[in-house]
């Protein structure tokens, strides 16, 4: 489900990374070495939820565009449906999927986001 | 390229009492633009920008002299700026280059809108990022060196065009385009000179003096003022203070008010939301520079995972459009 980088691409990238000899003294190299860590949570935590998101995604998906096919399918309709304004961009059934897709996604780039924090109280108060 | 030696010769043209440049040391790792610090022999802190030798010319970035220009025009209607010395000819040997003066204070954002030592300056802080922008807005434009004019519908087919060309299937981008196409304000009666990069993180805050210099202009245009008071509302930039929308420290209020009470909240909110569009495009572009091969280091690729982030900041601005 989740590409730009997918978790195999990811992964590829770190490995080349780690196969880099080490320079601990060099401020690019620390940094990459922070950068590398972040990789190394994202895949695990895209391991483990990965696929129970996408799950979820396909079954709201479907449900929205009254289509059956895989995630990358329905996706792809939805973008399609977007593009030539079948589906109206602030319409309350679309935004519920964004909303849990974005949820989803940043719980696994970066689950400290503030942003995250943001559209959560946002649903708070409305 | 020697840059030390080339400093260390050029000194004497910077202040009449050097007779030397110490202290060279390069600060930042950028690909597309190398910047110095150093200081005279009769200790003045200065700061050298160069375009490194082996760099691509750039489609977005203004030429260095131009840059240098820029700064000059902005100090001259009094915005804080770090004052150019000298812009540097092929003589100085130092390439693509200006030098300018070390202002002293923080860029770093997490530390500006978290550390104690900047808690005095922070309350004032939005209110003078749009009294500085006022000024650099009302700058006069017909001695500016050449500047791109762009406006929001310009803006928002830019970037869907190189959103198409990356082939990504991302539902909130698309749907973020429809909403910003639908709702975007008409160009302004008359383009202003735009910084294009007003951000935390690219403003030299001082713990007593607050804004002290605004950098980075190398993305600088002609176009909408409010576009300047939207980038600086964009919560990638706020650092985790995302209830302080104006950069982490402050609120919308005090921008509008610093600027003069001339832009609309909506129309900042608009290029707020467009920042957050077009930053998610960025993330995918410098990506594809991984994807591609042209940069494979790991940050190339994890640039990627932060379009989350513009992604989720487009839905919360949605539903409150709703």
């Amino acid at each position: 489900m989740i590409s730009h980088p997918t978790a195999a691409e990811l992964a590829a990238g770190l490995a080349a990374f780690e196969a880099e000899p080490a320079t601990p003294e060099d401020a690019r190299h620390v940094f990459l070495s922070r950068v590398a860590d972040n990789a190394r949570a994202i895949l695990a935590r895209e391991a483990e939820h990965g696929a129970k998101l996408q799950a979820e995604a396909t079954e709201r998906l479907a449900a929205l565009l009254g289509q059956t096919g895989d995630f990358e399918t329905l996706n792809d309709q939805l973008c399609q449906a977007l593009r030539q304004g079948k589906i109206a961009p602030l319409a309350p059934a679309l935004l519920a999927h964004l909303r849990a897709m974005a949820i989803g996604q940043i719980a696994i780039d970066q689950p400290g986001y503030g942003g995250l924090a943001a559209l959560l109280d946002r649903g708070d108060r409305t | 390229m020697d840059v030390a030696a080339a400093l260390d010769r050029l000194a004497p043209q910077l202040s009449p009492s050097a007779t030397g440049a110490v202290n060279a040391r390069r600060l930042s790792g950028g690909a597309s633009l190398e910047t110095w610090a150093f200081d005279l022999s009769d200790g003045t802190p200065l700061i050298l920008r160069r375009r490194p030798d082996a760099a691509l010319p750039r489609e977005t970035a203004l030429p260095l002299a131009s840059e240098a220009a820029l700064i000059r025009a902005a100090e001259a209607v009094g915005a804080p700026t770090p004052t150019v010395l000298k812009v540097c000819t092929p003589d100085d040997q130092l390439g693509e280059a200006y030098v300018m003066r070390r202002l002293e204070g923080e860029t770093l954002g997490r530390r500006i809108t978290r550390d104690e030592a900047f808690a005095a300056v922070r309350p004032g802080l939005a209110r003078r990022c749009g009294e500085v922008l006022a000024q650099i807005h009302a700058a006069p434009t017909t001695n500016l060196p050449p500047l791109a004019i762009s406006d929001a519908r310009g803006e928002l087919e830019r970037y869907e065009g190189i959103y198409r060309d990356l082939d990504a299937r991302r539902p909130i981008l698309e749907a973020a385009f429809r909403w910003l196409k639908a709702t975007a304000p008409p160009p302004p009666e008359r383009p202003v000179l735009i910084h294009g990069d007003f951000r935390n993180g690219n403003l030299m805050i001082h713990p007593e003096q607050g804004l002290v210099g605004v950098l980075d202009w190398e993305l600088a245009h002609l176009g909408d003022p409010a576009e300047d008071l939207g980038w600086i509302c964009v919560n990638s930039w706020r650092f985790g203070a995302w209830r302080k929308p104006v950069g982490g420290f402050g609120d919308y209020a005090e921008l509008l008010a610093g600027h003069g009470g001339d832009i609309s909240l909506e129309r900042v909110q608009f290029w707020q939301a467009l920042g957050s569009l077009k930053w998610a495009v960025m993330c995918l572009m410098m990506y594809q520079s991984f994807a591609t091969g042209a940069d494979r280091s790991i940050e190339r690729a994890m640039i990627g995972r932060r379009t989350s982030e513009a992604e989720i900041d487009l839905v919360t601005l949605m539903e409150g459009a709703t």
